[in-house]
C-alpha cells in the first residue's frame, strides 16, 4: 500500500517538526465521506465521483446515467495528467473513477495506486475494438478500459504550404516554414517524435540519438515561433503559425469551420495516446464504479459522448452507431496503414522524463 | 495617546495569536516541507526520501540553469526599469492633480488589479496577435496610404511569442506595484521645497532631479524592490506571451514539479530563487540604512 506509505513519510516529516497536528487532516483527506444516505444491495450509497477532462463527457450521459441506474455523478475536472497524478499522489480524496492516459496508467499502475478491474462487471467489454484489448501500458487490461484515443500529427493551412507537409522533417529539421512552426511544450513528446523522424522507435531511445535530438532541436529553434499548451488548433485558426503539432481531434474539431485547414501523419509514423477510465486505489464506492465504466462503455452511450467530444472513440459498436461524417473522417480515424507505423509511448521511469525535461530546458535556454 | 504592547499583552497575544497561527500553518510548515524536499530524492515513483544531500542545488547550479536564472534576472531588471521609467511621471501627475482627479487616476491604475492575471494576458494576446487589434489598424492605414502610394502588400507586425511581448506584459502587469510607492513617497513631498528650489532659479528639469528625486528615493527602492521580486518569478507571462526562446526560471520550476515530476530538484531551483530576493531585500536595506546614516 503505498499510499499508505506516502501519507506515513509525509506525516513522520511533520511530526518530527513538532507538528502532528497537520498530519491529522492529511489523513482526513484519504477518508471516504461517511454518507449517511440509502443505500443499494451492495451497501454503497447511490453516488460516484467522477473525475475527468474538461468537455470530455456527452451532454446527457450523467442525466441518462442517473435514470438507468439512480447514482448521482459527481464530476469534477482536471487539466493534465500530471496534475491528476500529483493530486493522487498525496492519497485519493474521494474519487470513484479517474481518466489517465495510456502512459500514466502503466505510472500509477506501478505505483499501486489504481485498483485492479473486475471484468466479470464490465460485460461491454465486447464492444471494445479487439485491437485495443491487449495493449503494451496495461496487459490484459488489468487496470484501465479504453475511452478515447488520438494521435499526434501535423495540423496546418492548406493555402500557406507547398503540398502536404507529410514528414515531421517541416517541424524539426528543415528552415522552410521560418517562423511559422508552433510546437507541443511537452518534453517527453517532442524527444520521442524527433526519434521517430530519425528512424528510431518512441521507446527506448539510446543516450546517443537523444543528444543527436538535442543538437537537431537547438538548431531548428530559431525556424519556430512558439511552444504551445495544446492550443495549437487555436493559433492555427487565428493565423499565427501555418504549422502545428496537434492531437488529432483538435484539428478535426477547428476543420468543420475553416475548411482551409487540415491535417496529417507524417509518413515517419508517430505517437498515440489513449485516455482511459480506471479506479483509483481507495476509491470510496468500487461497485458503482465498474456499473458506470460498464454504462460509458456500451454502445448508445459511447455514440452519444464521440457525438459531443469528436475524438476518435476504441469502442466498435459505438463508432457504427455514428453517422458516416465521423466514422469515415480522415482525420478522426487514419487510414489504417499510418496507424500501423504509429506507437504508444510507454511510461520508462522518472528519470528518463527528468532526462527529456532537462533536454528541452537546454533547447529552449539555447 | 500612544500605549506599549507591553502594558497590554494579553490584548498583543490575543489580536497576535490569529495570524501567526495562519503564518505558521498555511506559509512556514509547507514551506519547510518544500525546503526539506530540495535536500532528498525521488525514491520509487510516489515518495520522496530525505537524505540531506546536496546533488539538487549541485544540480540547479550548473551552467544551464545559471543562464536561465541570470536571464531572468535581466528580464525582471529590464522590466523594473521601465516601470520606473514610466511609473514615475504617472506618479508625479496624480500627486499634482486635483483632489478629485487623484482619486479617479488612483482607482484607474488600481483597476486593473481587480481583474484576474489570466484574463489580462488573454486581453493582450488579443491585442498583440498576428490578427489582432493593433496589426487590424496597421492593416487599416496601410491599405489606406495604398490607395495613393505604390506600397507592397501588409506584412503584420511579428509581436506575440516574443521577447518584447513577454517584456510588455510584464510592464503592464507590474507598472501598478511601482507607480502606487512612488505616489505615497511623492504624495508626501514637501511642496514648499520644490517652490523654493524653483524660486531660486533652478529649472523644473533640475528641481526634478536634484529635490524630487532624493526626496523620494525610498519610495522608488521600494518600488523597484516590490516590481523587481515578483518580475523575477514571473511564469505565466513568458508561459502565454513568450516564443520558444522566453522561458524564465519559474517555467522551469513549473515544469520539475508537474512534467518532469522531480519535486526534489524543482524545490532546490525554487529555494534558489528565494535566496536571490532575500539578496535582494538585503541590499535594499542596506542601501536605505547607508542612506540613514549619510542624512545623519
Amino acid at each position: 500500500m503505498s499510499t499508505n506509505r506516502i501519507l506515513g513519510t509525509r506525516r513522520s516529516l511533520l511530526t518530527a517538526m513538532g507538528a502532528a497536528a497537520i498530519g491529522i487532516s492529511f489523513t482526513a483527506c484519504g477518508q471516504k465521506p461517511a454518507g449517511e444516505a440509502a443505500k443499494s444491495a451492495s451497501g454503497e450509497e447511490p453516488k460516484l465521483n467522477f473525475y475527468n477532462w474538461d468537455t470530455y463527457i456527452g451532454e446527457t450521459t450523467l442525466a441518462d446515467f442517473k435514470k438507468a441506474t439512480g447514482v448521482d455523478v459527481n464530476m469534477s475536472l482536471f487539466a493534465t495528467n500530471d496534475e491528476l497524478f500529483a493530486k493522487l499522489k498525496a492519497g485519493n480524496a474521494g474519487y470513484d473513477v479517474i481518466v489517465p492516459s495510456n502512459e500514466f496508467v502503466t505510472r500509477m499502475g506501478q505505483a499501486g495506486m489504481l485498483e485492479p478491474l473486475d471484468h466479470a462487471k464490465i460485460p461491454n467489454i465486447k464492444n471494445i475494438d479487439p485491437a485495443f484489448l491487449d495493449p503494451d501500458y496495461d496487459k490484459g487490461r488489468k487496470f484501465s478500459m479504453p475511452y478515447t484515443w488520438l494521435v499526434l500529427g501535423i495540423g496546418y493551412r492548406k493555402s500557406k504550404v507547398q503540398g502536404v507537409p507529410d514528414s515531421w522533417k517541416y517541424l524539426f529539421d528543415s528552415a522552410q516554414y521560418n517562423g511559422r512552426i508552433a510546437l507541443l511544450s511537452e518534453s517527453a513528446d517532442l524527444v520521442r517524435l524527433a526519434a521517430k523522424y530519425k528512424g528510431h522507435s518512441v521507446n527506448n531511445i539510446p543516450p546517443e540519438l537523444v543528444k543527436e535530438i538535442e543538437a537537431m532541436l537547438i538548431k531548428q529553434k530559431p525556424y519556430v515561433k512558439a511552444f504551445h499548451d495544446d492550443n495549437g488548433q487555436d493559433m492555427l485558426v487565428a493565423g499565427d503559425v501555418d504549422l502545428v503539432l496537434e492531437y488529432n481531434g483538435d484539428i478535426a474539431q477547428v476543420m468543420k469551420d475553416d475548411p482551409d485547414i487540415d491535417f496529417v501523419i507524417p509518413k515517419e509514423g508517430s505517437l498515440i495516446n489513449s485516455d482511459t477510465l480506471c479506479i483509483p486505489k481507495g476509491a470510496p464506492r468500487p461497485d458503482n464504479a465498474h456499473k458506470f465504466i460498464n454504462y460509458l462503455l456500451d454502445a448508445q452511450a459511447g455514440a452519444e459522448i464521440s457525438k459531443t467530444i469528436l475524438y476518435p472513440t476504441p469502442n466498435a459498436a459505438a463508432k457504427a452507431l455514428m453517422p458516416p461524417a465521423y466514422r469515415d473522417n480522415k482525420v478522426i480515424f487514419p487510414p489504417a496503414d499510418i496507424m500501423s507505423k504509429c506507437e504508444y509511448g510507454a511510461f520508462e521511469g522518472a528519470e528518463k522524463a527528468s532526462l527529456y525535461e532537462e533536454v528541452i530546458t537546454k533547447v529552449r535556454a539555447a | 495617546m500612544e500605549q506599549s504592547w507591553k502594558q497590554a499583552k494579553a490584548v498583543f497575544a490575543a489580536a497576535l495569536s490569529a495570524p501567526l497561527v495562519w503564518l505558521v500553518l498555511f506559509f512556514l510548515i509547507p514551506l519547510a516541507i518544500v525546503w526539506a524536499y530540495s535536500f532528498g530524492h525521488n525514491e520509487g515513483l510516489t515518495q520522496i526520501a530525505i537524505t540531506g544531500t546536496f546533488k539538487n542545488y549541485a544540480r540547479a547550479i550548473e551552467p544551464l540553469y545559471l543562464k536561465i536564472f541570470l536571464k531572468s534576472a535581466w528580464v525582471a531588471a529590464l522590466t523594473t526599469g521601465l516601470c520606473l521609467v514610466i511609473g514615475f511621471p504617472v506618479a508625479l501627475a496624480i500627486t499634482f492633480a486635483s483632489q478629485k482627479a487623484k482619486a479617479w487616476l488612483l482607482l484607474l491604475i488600481m483597476l486593473p488589479f481587480w481583474t484576474n492575471l489570466l484574463i489580462r494576458t488573454y486581453a493582450l494576446i488579443a491585442v498583440l496577435r498576428n490578427e489582432g487589434y493593433i496589426n487590424k489598424s496597421l492593416e487599416a492605414v496601410w491599405t489606406l496610404a495604398g490607395r495613393v502610394l505604390p506600397l507592397a502588400p501588409f506584412q503584420p507586425l511579428e509581436m506575440m511569442h516574443t521577447n518584447f511581448a513577454v517584456i510588455v506584459g510584464l510592464v503592464y502587469v507590474h507598472l501598478p506595484f511601482m507607480v502606487l510607492p512612488l505616489y505615497s513617497a511623492l504624495d508626501r513631498l514637501d511642496k514648499s521645497l520644490l517652490e523654493a528650489s524653483l524660486d531660486l532659479g533652478a529649472g523644473h528639469m533640475r528641481t526634478l532631479f536634484k529635490v524630487v528625486v532624493p526626496l523620494a528615493l525610498p519610495g522608488i527602492a521600494s518600488g523597484v524592490l516590490i516590481t523587481f521580486i515578483p518580475a523575477l518569478g514571473a511564469y505565466l507571462t513568458p508561459d502565454l506571451l513568450g516564443g520558444p526562446d522566453s522561458q524564465m526560471i519559474a517555467n522551469v520550476i513549473e515544469r520539475q514539479f508537474k512534467r518532469a515530476n522531480d519535486w526534489p530538484f524543482g524545490a532546490a531551483l525554487s529555494f534558489l530563487l528565494m535566496y536571490l530576493t532575500f539578496v535582494a531585500i538585503a541590499v535594499q536595506a542596506l542601501l536605505s540604512k547607508g542612506r540613514k546614516g549619510a542624512a545623519a
